[in-house]
């Protein structure tokens, strides 16, 4: 097609996913009619999935700062001091678009874009985690998303050569026709050589380098910013294809950059390639781009510019280097044996400039592409269902009979099941940093050459989100610095991903806000700055939209590292102590679902000040080294946790006997309810007073239930009339059994 | 001792082979990139695992063809310790160091887990601070190391003692349950007849600190050094 002298038509504007109302912004924009080259650049541009357009108004609620803040939201990814001269360089980001069509190429190319992220900041990537939702594995389909999506994952992760470290999978059917694949990574570079995606200094060399430009992943991001129907397969030409050797290259020749200093700036072409990391380098810089598309290295011959520009063809980098610098990187990138190109140069008129052969063939402003897009306050309504929701008589329903069943239960099921027929596709190990490799609450690597570790966690429940986002917005942040504090961590940093339905749709736009209000106070209060982070609008087919899924990528710091506490019971004679208050709170709960089939009612408010004496006690005691482990008690209640303490343990899984004192509770709500800001540690008995004084002091509520031992796990629950109300007796063997096996059974069904 | 650990274009255990000689060890460890064409004084070649040329065509297939290969062979040719770990084990079958070959993993996928093995032969330059029968704790992560040969020689291996490490139960036994990957025999590690050259699946380097889980591993490095300050003094 030819660009110049295509007519633009309302159809045309209309394919390219722009409103009249963003036509009429365009006309103003350039002063005259776009030709059809630059409709394709603002169109991705302006898209959701770029702009931002619906979202920005309101992220602006999150706190970003805070003292170890060394770069908040707005580059490639965060970074936040750790000492040492050091920083940690992280973020998480959404593939649930291309992974759904695509699932393995999908999964792989969002390792490979947040990855990319990471090292253009300068920053080794040490870590992976990914957040995962799926539909219900009793459907095939499911099965073969999920199964593709992991090799994707494992695919790609192996072969570069960073580590998945955690990460969490969790199923409902309302992710069957919509997953979420949420990757995220962090990586180490010294604080000082932080690099920025900046293009300063006029007249200095633009630089292509990386994979051969093709026709693959045009309108990549257009397809990320609408809804799905049935038809959706055919948008698979849409989804990129990765090459993490080629990647792995690109990480090398990254770094050398660093080490030798040779670089203005540099950003990752992911969403709308050429185009985004162009203009936003430009626009952040308050300067020009000016770029000959006739430099740029092609896979084939006769591409217009309209698909050099929107292509996302993958590991493909763009840079500024520093003057007379230029020979220097393309030596650097052939000894690795990768393509480079000097496209262009940096100019000071503000203008994105391309050229072909010198002539000109599209000319924008190039803040009008990024900063000065489109910005929307979309209606905000809460929906009619939302009290229907909430309802929940629990009176009407029967107490738990056999609660060893229920547990049974409960550990079967692919949420709370053990999911190592996942993990041991990853390679959890390379770097030589993995000291809490996946399966506790947190996983850990250390630093090397300090005496530090950082804790990672991905958490998110999106039942409690969809029954009342702002409480499942501050339990989100809970449970994640919860789990990190159990690890020994302070929370330092938090990346959140924002995986949400259709904004054009008043009900999804008030979860949206209203999930981030609970976000933002939960963070404030317990000082966690949001330094990065990513929306996913539009998860939504044939107009059913996912749960809102908010998942928070949040990093901790263990100094020194051998703090670093698990979650599994150690030692036979240690005492169990359980920190937090159980009340009956039974609304959204894992077992309200999988027993009575019921994803109702409130979930359990969340006391902030409560939360934050918890964690500064784990903390506290922690660094006194008064804790031999710690578990926080989230889906499925305190039965499941005190299972899951026996069983995890690598090499001896070790019994527990519990009493718990009933305080008039259902018995159902006291095994299984999911009250916040509850953890269960074991102690051993000289160090039992130091912790209880700690405890008392900090304010929070500790009572002694058991003892660690024995070969079975026995709860037996007592009313105040000291008589046995509820008794659970299973042998650790059969726990671990229904916990570990169940997973592959379901996936091999 | 002077240790090189070659760097191929996909490796990724380099760094850590590299830490672990140079940072636990102690000793001179250098990265030598793949298009170097000499070793100069080097007393151990490690060959590191990872995913050289992203094993698109079959594992180690292409970097045998690096320009640093031929002097590795020439090194171990008059008998300089060659140790290939996982990637650098299948570099060490391709390029003929070592007999034999790599299958898929029976069940097909990547697998990353800690596994028992067994020492079979104490007596090489790499295992002299094992016994014979000593069970080892060590991670392994690769989707290709179901170790193939045919009967003879697997015949030869067995007679001249080229069998050192084999997959194993916690408590020793050879069980199917406990080969990973559906290796021959359960084999997990061989060396050439002269013993200067080990190539092995599971990753010493990987074990070698406490805080990592576990450190069987270092014993293996352990023995190299042995070897070197015995042929020193």
């Amino acid at each position: 097609m030819s660009s110049i002298s295509t007519p633009i038509t309302k159809e045309l504007i209309a394919q390219h996913g722009l409103s009249d109302d963003e036509y009429q912004q365009i006309l103003t924009h350039l002063g005259r009619e776009p030709n059809l080259t630059e409709l394709g650049v603002f169109s991705v541009m302006w898209s959701e999935h770029c702009s931002y357009k619906s979202s920005r108004v309101h992220l602006k609620r999150l706190p970003t700062e805070g003292e170890r803040v060394v770069q908040g939201p707005g580059e490639n990814a965060g970074a936040v001091d750790i000492g040492d001269g050091l920083a940690a360089v992280f973020k998480i980001e959404s593939h649930n678009h291309p992974s759904f069509i695509e699932p393995f190429q999908g999964a792989a190319t969002g390792v490979g874009g947040i990855l990319r992220d990471i090292f253009t900041m300068g920053a080794r990537p040490i870590a992976l985690l990914d957040s995962l939702r799926f539909g219900e594995l009793d459907v095939a389909k499911n099965r073969h998303l999920l199964k593709g999506v992991v090799s994707g994952i494992s695919w790609y992760g192996n072969c570069i050569g960073v580590p998945t470290i955690g990460g969490e999978i969790a199923f409902n059917d309302i992710y069957s026709k919509n997953p979420l694949v949420n990757v995220f990574c962090l990586g180490i570079v010294e604080k000082d050589k932080l690099l920025k995606g900046l293009a300063q200094g006029v007249g200095n060399p633009v630089l292509y380098i990386g994979a051969k430009t093709g026709r693959d992943g045009i309108h990549g991001a257009t397809m990320a910013s609408d809804s799905f129907d049935d038809q959706s397969d055919a948008k698979r030409p849409n989804v990129q294809v990765g090459d993490p050797f080629l990647e792995k290259l690109l990480l090398e020749v990254c770094l050398e950059f660093l080490e030798k200093d040779l670089l203005i700036g540099i950003q990752d072409m992911g969403a709308a390639g050429l185009t985004s990391s162009s203009c936003e380098m430009a626009s952040r810089s308050n300067t020009g781009i000016e770029l000959d598309v006739a430099h740029v290295p092609c896979r084939e011959p006769n591409m217009t510019p309209y698909e050099m520009l929107l292509s996302e063809s993958q590991e493909r980098m763009l840079l500024v280097a520093k003057p007379g610098k230029q020979e220097e990187v393309i030596a650097i990138c052939h000894k690795w044996g990768i393509d480079a190109a000097i496209i262009g140069k940096v100019t000071d008129d503000g203008m994105l400039r391309i050229k072909e052969h010198g002539a000109t063939v599209a000319e924008i402003p190039a803040k009008a592409l990024a900063e000065e897009g489109p910005r929307y306050e979309r209606p905000i309504q809460a929906p009619q269902y939302q009290e229907m929701l909430q309802s929940l008589l629990v009176d009407n329903l029967p107490d738990v009979k056999n609660p060893a069943d229920v547990l049974l239960q409960l550990l079967r099921s692919p949420t709370i099941a053990s999911k190592q027929w996942v993990s041991r596709q990853f390679d959890h190990m390379v770097g030589t940093n993995t000291m809490v490799r996946p399966g506790s609450d947190a996983a850990v690597v250390r630093i090397k050459g300090t005496n530090k570790a950082l804790a990672m966690t991905t958490d998110g429940n999106s039942r409690y989100c969809l029954l009342n986002p702002y409480i499942g917005g501050t339990l989100a942040v809970a449970e994640a610095a919860r789990n990190l504090a159990c690890s020994g961590a302070i929370p330092i940093g938090v990346s959140d991903c924002l995986n949400f339905g259709n904004p054009e749709r008043s009900d999804v736009m008030w979860q949206f806000v209203v999930a981030l209000e609970g976000i933002s106070d939960a963070c404030r209060h317990l000082n966690i700055p949001v330094v990065s982070g990513n929306v996913s609008f539009y998860n939504e087919t044939n107009g059913l939209s996912i749960y809102p899924t908010p998942v928070l990528g949040m990093v901790g710091l263990i100094e020194p590292a051998h703090l670093v506490t698990t979650q599994w019971f150690k030692h036979a004679g240690d005492q169990i102590v359980q920190l937090g208050e159980t009340n009956e709170d039974l609304g959204g709960t894992e077992y309200l679902k999988l027993i009575h089939n019921r994803e109702q009612g409130n979930p359990p408010w969340l006391d902030l000040d409560r939360e934050q004496a918890l964690q500064r006690l784990l903390i506290q005691s922690i660094r006194q080294e008064l804790l031999e482990s710690a578990h926080d008690c989230s889906e499925g209640g305190l039965a499941v946790t005190l299972s899951e303490c026996c069983l995890s343990h690598p090499f001896q899984p070790l019994g527990a006997s519990i009493q718990l004192d009933q305080k008039r509770l259902r018995v159902d709500a006291l095994l299984f309810g999911e009250s916040p800001s509850r953890a269960i540690v074991t102690v051993s008995p000289q160090n039992m007073k130091s912790f209880l004084n700690i405890a008392q002091e900090q304010g929070v509520s500790a009572s002694i239930i058991g003892e660690v031992g024995g070969t079975e796990l026995s709860i037996s629950v007592v009313a105040e009339s000291k008589t046995e109300i509820g008794k659970l007796n299973l042998p650790v063997e059969t726990l671990t059994e229904a916990w570990s096996l169940s997973f592959e059974q379901h996936m091999n069904q | 001792m002077n240790v090189g650990v070659i760097s191929f274009p996909g490796s990724n255990c380099d760094r850590d082979c590299h830490f672990v000689c140079n940072d636990i060890l102690k000793q001179s460890s250098r990265l030598i990139w793949h298009q170097e064409t000499s070793l100069k004084n080097i007393d151990l070649v490690i060959l590191p695992g990872g995913f050289s040329y992203g094993d698109y065509l079959r594992t180690g297939a292409i970097a045998r063809f690096s320009p640093i290969m031929d002097s590795i062979i020439e090194f171990a040719s008059h008998g300089g310790l060659v140790l290939g770990i996982c990637n650098g084990f299948q570099i060490l079958l391709e390029v003929g160091l070592l007999p034999g070959a790599m299958l898929r993993n029976t069940h097909l996928s990547f697998i990353c887990e800690n596994v028992s093995i067994k020492v079979e032969n104490a007596d090489t330059p790499f295992t002299n601070q094992f016994s014979v029968d000593q069970i080892l704790n060590i991670p392994i992560a690769h989707a290709e190391g179901n170790y193939y040969a045919d009967s003879t020689t697997l015949s030869t291996l067995h007679e001249h003692g080229q069998i050192v490490f084999r997959y194993c139960s916690g408590n020793g036994t050879l069980t199917n349950e406990s080969n990973p990957n559906g290796s021959l025999d359960h084999i997990a590690g061989i060396c050439n007849q002269t013993r200067n050259v080990l190539g092995m699946m599971p990753h010493p380097e990987r074990s070698a600190e406490a805080v990592l889980g576990s450190t069987d591993g270092i014993l293996l490095f352990n023995s190299v050094l042995n070897t070197f300050e015995k042929s020193e003094s």
